[in-house]
């Protein structure tokens, strides 16, 4: 099926802490869980569309625990796509409110009933709003990441998209906005790159061999690493954001992953087994290692599935928003985003 | 008296020394030039953007939701096309998260013909504007508007649309009540102050005149003539035509009130209802394409809310829906609402008998 392209491997071998192996293992299960519930609820009538990351919790996980979170731009800004699921559990997300989003409650602090599954938005953590248009979000990265030039703490802006978006034209503003000579911008731009764009398969649209190949041009260290590797996937995320965060440079970082329930649930969202599973493949390292035992992975596994299965069904009870709430913030009353706004503490 | 384009200047300085403006940037906007129409000449924070008007946008939303206060321009609003949906999401950041974020960024754009722009530098931009909900849109007719409500919309906590009619760039206020408080009377001196001079720029530095505070309040129409035979409603460059028309039936002793909006979204509805009570007639003018045009949407509001207020059908002119404003004379002439035109339709509704 799908044709990884060779990966090769610059990040150092340097073994990671069994405790962090296990937190990034404990995250992985609880964001497939999470998906597959969201997947459940779609299918049961309890969400009108899913969309998400199943099949990129070996990248999207280590991603998460390593941003610097907080508010303002001392720290990271998150521009998300709509498979980042991963990343926002390991921010320390509750996976109740993903489910509040798919059943559009009044109570979905993402957008109170408004936006698709997987949308997120947390002020509090810099997690600009998840939107549905391909790309948008590689025009908007560079305009935090001046503001954080400007600030002069250690903060970076990290982007995230799919490989078949990079053909859109925000993805080469990226690239420019972010490499202009003595204009240089942190910002850790991410394809994660699972060969598809809907049904159309990589080489359909692509001539470059590696998407990553164009940061060549513009002076911007790149780099391909196997996303489907939470240990490789740390290591290369660590040491790409060390990069940015020091020579407040752009890094560009491709992750080959997964796709393991299809591009939405309008293509069915079933389970693709002939893709590589990263959390399979884990669970054969820890096994291997003696770091986890199969019991008790999957006592782990069980023990969320049952969690979100409670959750869901106390989630459709929950009130959904009134007709009146079309009106509320179309336009906002104070500016929210503004330096005096922030409790962060930084000047 | 200031030019119109001064007086963006001039709000603009007080924008980055005293309203906490970070960032005045688009194409060629920064030194030596100072943008096209001359508009961003000697400002501290003004800094030339690659030519790509999706960057622009997406950068401007970017730097305000980290904190910044960004005026982004795009050069012209016929290049304006290719960033809607940049332009939606902007409209969008506070809606979509339920309240959670704003926007609060300025994007300023020059608009319209009359200057013999051709096709692809006459464009209008108010009927698509006016199709972004979560924006604020304004597009003044005079220097001390333009000066008003640029510091308004650097102030406002969502983004705003500064649309500049480009006919009027150059154009001085017509009276004291139309010009920049705290300039100096003498044009030339104005110009010796703030406007760069020719050749190299690369010593000058400008010197600011001591202008105020002043807001302009967004979403205020302004009477600019009373009138009690007709009502017309526009904004930008034809507040200018439509005063020309006004004065002309003037002297067939027909007396028309003329509305500048200036704020097209929110727009000042109570105004035009006000004087739609007191006329019973009322011509919306615009130079957009006709077809799904803002005045539609206001003749729409007038016969659904005004309907037993009217003494003659409620008219638009807007301009003909062609793919662009053609180069002639006579071809620009035939596009967009000339004088006689409104005069003449002015004159109609005034007599209009039911």
């Amino acid at each position: 099926m799908a044709q990884v392209v060779s990966v090769p491997r610059r990040v150092s071998d340097e073994a990671l802490s069994p405790e962090l192996l296990v937190q990034m293992y404990d995250l992985m299960v609880k964001a497939r869980v999470l998906e597959e519930r969201l997947i459940r609820m779609q299918k049961q009538g309890d969400g009108y569309f899913w969309i998400g990351g199943p099949g990129e919790e070996a990248f999207s996980v280590p991603l998460g625990l390593l941003v610097h979170k907080g508010q303002g731009p001392e720290f990271d800004y998150l521009h998300l796509h709509y498979r980042g699921g991963g990343t926002m559990l390991a921010l320390g997300a509750d996976p109740v409110d993903a489910l509040r989003q798919m059943k559009n409650t009044a109570t979905d602090p993402y957008s109170g009933g408004r936006n698709f599954a997987s949308h997120y938005s947390v002020r509090k953590w810099n997690v600009v709003p998840v939107s549905s248009p391909i790309e948008v979000q590689y025009a908007m990265a560079p305009g935090t990441a001046m503001a954080q030039k400007r600030a002069g703490g250690k903060g970076i802006t990290i982007v995230t998209g799919g490989d078949a978006g990079t053909a859109e034209g925000e993805f080469a503003s990226c690239l420019i906005w972010s490499s202009r000579k003595g204009h240089e911008l942190p910002v850790l731009i991410v394809v994660t790159n699972n060969q598809y764009g809907i049904s159309t398969p990589y080489d359909g649209q692509h001539g470059e061999k590696r998407v990553s190949d164009r940061g060549a041009a513009f002076g911007i260290r790149s780099l391909t690493i196997d996303g489907n590797d939470p240990e490789t996937s740390y290591r290369a995320i660590r040491s790409a954001m060390d990069y940015v965060r020091t020579e407040r440079k752009p890094f560009f970082l491709e992750a080959m992953v997964s796709r393991l329930y299809g591009h939405s649930s309008s293509s069915g969202a079933n389970f693709v087994s002939e893709e590589a599973d990263c959390i399979a493949q884990f669970e054969a390292k820890l096994e291997d290692r003696k770091i986890l035992t199969r019991a008790r992975m999957s006592e782990l596994r069980t023990k969320y599935t049952e969690e979100l299965l409670e959750a869901s069904k106390r989630v459709r009870e929950e009130p959904q928003p009134e007709p009146e709430d079309v009106w509320k913030h179309v336009f906002a009353e104070e500016n929210m985003v503004g330096k005096a706004a922030r409790k962060d503490g930084a000047s | 008296m200031a030019t119109f384009v001064q007086a963006v200047r001039m709000a603009l300085h007080v924008g980055e020394e005293r309203l906490g403006v970070t960032d005045i940037f688009g194409e060629d906007i920064g030194a030596p030039l100072g943008g096209v129409f001359t508009q961003t000449q000697g400002l501290r924070t003004a800094w030339n953007s690659p030519l790509d008007e999706r960057g622009i946008v997406g950068s401007a939303i970017g730097l305000a939701l980290a904190g910044q206060k960004p005026v982004a321009e795009i050069q012209f609003c016929d290049y304006a096309f290719n960033t809607i949906d940049l332009l939606k999401l902007a409209g969008a950041m506070c809606w979509s998260s339920n309240g959670d974020w704003n926007c609060p960024m300025v994007l300023m754009t020059p608009v319209g013909a009359g200057i013999h722009g051709s096709i692809y530098h006459s464009h209008s931009f108010d009927a698509q504007a006016t199709r972004l909900p979560g924006w604020k849109i304004v597009m003044p007719s005079t220097p001390r508007d333009a000066y008003g409500l640029l510091l308004s919309a650097i102030m406002d906590p969502n983004p705003v649309m500064f649309l500049a009619p480009k006919a009027l760039l150059r154009q001085k206020a017509q009276s004291p009540e139309e010009d920049v408080p705290g300039v100096p009377s003498d044009d030339r001196e104005l110009s010796k102050m703030i406007d760069a001079p020719l050749g190299d720029r690369s010593k000058w530095r400008p010197r600011w005149p001591n202008t105020p505070d002043l807001f302009v309040p967004l979403g205020e129409a302004r009477v600019v003539r009373e009138g009690c035979d007709a009502t017309v409603v526009t904004y930008g460059r034809h507040v200018h035509v439509c005063a020309k028309a006004c004065a002309e039936l003037e002297a067939e002793k027909i007396d028309v009130e003329l509305i500048d909006l200036r704020t097209l979204h929110p727009y000042d509805w109570t105004a035009i209802v006000k004087s739609v009570k007191k006329t019973g007639r009322v011509l919306f003018v615009n130079e957009d394409t006709e077809i799904t045009n803002f005045g539609e949407h206001l003749v729409r509001r007038t016969v659904d809310e005004l309907f037993y207020e009217l003494h003659a059908p409620p008219k638009v002119i807007a301009g003909k829906h062609l793919p662009g404003v053609g180069l002639a004379d006579n071809l620009e002439k035939a596009s967009v609402p000339q004088q006689d035109e409104i005069r003449d339709a002015l004159r109609n509704l005034a007599r209009h008998e039911p």
